[in-house]
C-alpha cells in the first residue's frame, strides 16, 4: 500500500490482461422455448402423475393387475405428501384434469420441437453422436472427465459431450415418447383404437408400469442435469438458456 | 445456515403449490383444464373406427378375482327385497325420447339371445381387471323402444345411492350403439354379483370404470343432460369433476 508505484509496475505487467470474455450464440430460440415450457409442463406432469398413483399406489406387469393380484411395487396408502403433488390435497379428478391437459402442452411441444430441429439441423448436428465419440475409449474418457468434474473449456464447451448427447437423445427419442405411448395405452378408447399398443407393451398395465418408470428416469435426469448446470456455472448457462447467449469458460491452463 | 434453506426451499416449494393450488381452485384455470376433456373426446373419436372393438381375451387371461368398487351393496330396504325375491320383480323401464316406453321384466332380458365377451375393466384409479359378462346389446333395446331422432344421449339411473343422491350415469349414441355396449345380467359364468351390480349393469367397454353404472332401473333417452341431477351426466361428474368422457 505504501509502496512506491514505481515498485508495483514490473510485477503487473508479468500479468497478463484478461481477455474479454468470448460470448457466442449457443441456443436458438424453438431450444430454449421448448426448455421452458418443459420445464413448467414436465413438472405439472410429474406432480399431477404421483396424485393419481396416489389413487392406487401400486404397480403390476401384464394386462390386469388390482389388490389381489401380485404387484411389483407396492407402497403404502397415499405414499406421496402434499409437497409432491398437484393438488396438494388428496383429489383424483383434479389431478386428472391438470395431467390430461398439460399432457397435449407435452407432445405438441415434443412434436413441434422435433419438427424444428430436424429443419434447422439442431437434431443433426449437435445431438447425433459422431462415429468418433461413440467408440468406448472416447466414453470412457468423458465418464472419467465427468466424474472428476473437469467440465470442457473453449471450444469444447460448445459442443454436447458425449454424455449429454446421449442423455439428451434418451430423453428426446426414448423416454418422452414412451410417455405419450404408454400414457395412451391406458386409454380403453385408445386401446380399440390402436390394439397394438396393448401388444407393444404386453398389457395395459405393464403399459402404468413403464409410464411410471420413464416418469421415474425423466425426474432423474432431472435432477443430475440440475447439478451439472450448478457445478458449470449456474448463472452463465441459465443466461445462456434464457437469452441464448453463452460465456465460453476459457481454456484450462495446462498443470 | 441448514435452518436458513429448509426455510427458504419450505418458502419457495410453498409458494409454488400455494401458486397450484390457487390456480387448482380458480374456475377460470379450471375450464381452461377442462377444455381438455372435449379435446379428448374428439381427438379420440378421429382416430377411432366407430365400432372399433376394445380387446376381448380369452379365459386364460382373466383376472382370478374380480374386485369391485364404488356401491358394495344398495342396502335400501327396496333392494333388500329385491334380493330376497331373487330379482324376480326387477324390471329395467326405458322411457324418455322413444316411440315405446317399455318396462321390461328381469327374466325377458335373460331370455332373449345374448352376447357374452371378456373385456377388462380398467378403474380411473389406475387398475384393471379381466372378467367375462354376459348381457343384451343396448342397440337392441334402444331400436324396440323406438329411439327418438331427437336423443342425443342415454341416461342410466341406478339403484344405489351415496348418502342422499342416487347414482346414475350417461353416455352418447356413439358408444350406446357400440357392439360391445351391453345391459350385462351375468359375469364369469354366474349371474352378476351383489357387488359387481346384480341384477343388471351396464358395460361400455371403451370407457373407465366408474361409467359402467350397476344396479340399473332405468334407461332414459334424453336431448340434453341438463336439468338431469346435477346436470353434468354422472354421479361422480356432479360431486367430484371427473370427467364425463372417460375414454382415458
Amino acid at each position: 500500500m505504501d509502496q512506491p508505484a514505481a515498485m508495483n509496475e514490473p510485477i503487473e505487467a508479468d500479468v497478463p490482461p484478461p481477455a474479454p470474455p468470448r460470448i457466442v450464440y449457443r441456443h436458438r430460440l424453438p431450444t430454449r422455448i421448448w426448455h421452458w415450457v418443459n420445464a413448467l409442463t414436465v413438472f405439472v406432469m410429474l406432480m399431477s402423475g404421483l396424485m393419481i398413483l396416489n389413487a392406487h399406489p401400486r404397480l403390476y406387469w401384464g394386462q390386469y393387475g388390482a389388490n389381489f393380484d401380485h404387484a411389483w411395487l407396492e407402497l403404502g396408502s397415499r405414499p406421496f405428501p402434499g409437497w409432491a403433488t398437484i393438488p396438494s390435497t388428496y383429489n383424483l379428478a383434479a389431478a386428472r384434469r391438470w395431467h390430461l391437459a398439460f399432457a397435449w402442452v407435452l407432445v405438441a411441444g415434443l412434436v413441434l420441437f422435433l419438427l424444428v430441429s430436424l429443419w434447422n439441423r439442431h437434431v443433426q448436428r449437435d445431438l447425433t453422436p459422431t462415429g468418433e465419440e461413440v467408440k468406448p475409449k472416447h466414453i470412457w474418457n468423458d465418464i472419467r472427465q465427468h466424474a472428476r468434474l473437469r467440465f470442457p473449456t473453449g471450444d469444447a464447451a460448445l459442443r454436447y459431450n458425449i454424455l449429454q448427447k446421449l442423455s439428451y437423445a434418451a430423453v428426446i427419442f426414448v423416454l418422452l415418447p414412451l410417455m405419450l405411448l404408454t400414457g395412451l395405452a391406458m386409454s380403453p378408447a385408445i386401446d380399440a383404437a390402436w390394439p397394438w399398443l396393448l401388444d407393444i407393451f404386453g398389457g395395459r398395465q405393464s403399459a402404468r408400469s413403464i409410464h411410471f418408470i420413464c416418469a421415474a428416469a425423466i425426474l432423474a435426469f432431472i435432477l443430475v442435469h440440475l447439478v451439472m448446470v450448478a457445478l458449470a456455472g449456474p448463472i452463465n448457462e441459465i443466461v445462456s438458456m434464457i437469452t441464448g447467449r453463452f460465456r465460453v469458460p476459457p481454456e484450462r491452463t495446462e498443470e | 445456515m441448514i435452518g436458513r434453506r429448509r426455510f427458504i426451499a419450505a418458502a419457495s416449494s410453498g409458494l409454488l403449490l400455494g401458486g397450484c393450488d390457487r390456480l387448482n381452485n380458480s374456475p377460470g384455470f379450471r375450464s381452461v383444464l377442462r377444455s381438455a376433456e372435449g379435446l379428448n373426446l374428439r381427438a379420440q373419436r378421429l382416430v377411432s373406427a366407430r365400432d372399433a372393438l376394445a380387446r376381448e381375451y380369452s379365459e386364460a387371461d382373466m383376472s382370478p378375482f374380480f374386485r369391485s368398487n364404488g356401491t358394495a351393496h344398495p342396502g335400501t330396504p327396496e333392494y333388500a327385497r329385491h334380493l330376497a325375491e331373487n330379482f324376480a320383480n326387477w324390471r329395467l323401464v326405458v322411457d324418455g325420447l322413444v316411440a315405446r316406453p317399455l318396462s321390461i321384466p328381469l327374466h325377458v332380458l335373460k331370455s332373449i339371445p345374448h352376447r357374452v365377451q371378456i373385456t377388462r375393466h380398467d378403474c380411473v384409479e389406475g387398475w384393471s381387471a379381466i372378467g367375462e359378462w354376459h348381457g343384451l346389446e343396448l342397440s337392441r333395446i334402444l331400436e324396440a323402444a323406438g329411439l327418438s331422432t331427437r336423443a342425443k344421449y342415454i341416461v342410466f339411473h341406478c339403484a344405489d345411492r351415496f348418502g342422499d343422491k342416487p347414482y346414475y350415469e350417461s353416455i352418447d349414441l356413439i358408444d350406446a350403439f357400440h357392439p360391445q355396449t351391453i345391459m350385462a345380467w351375468g359375469m364369469n359364468g354366474h349371474l352378476l354379483p351383489v357387488p359387481n351390480g346384480a341384477p343388471l349393469r351396464l358395460r361400455v367397454e371403451r370407457q373407465l370404470g366408474y361409467k359402467h353404472a350397476k344396479y340399473v332401473q332405468r334407461i332414459q333417452a334424453v336431448e340434453t343432460l341438463a336439468g338431469i341431477h346435477g346436470g353434468k351426466g354422472g354421479y361422480w361428474e356432479d360431486n367430484v369433476d371427473y370427467e364425463w368422457y372417460a375414454g382415458i
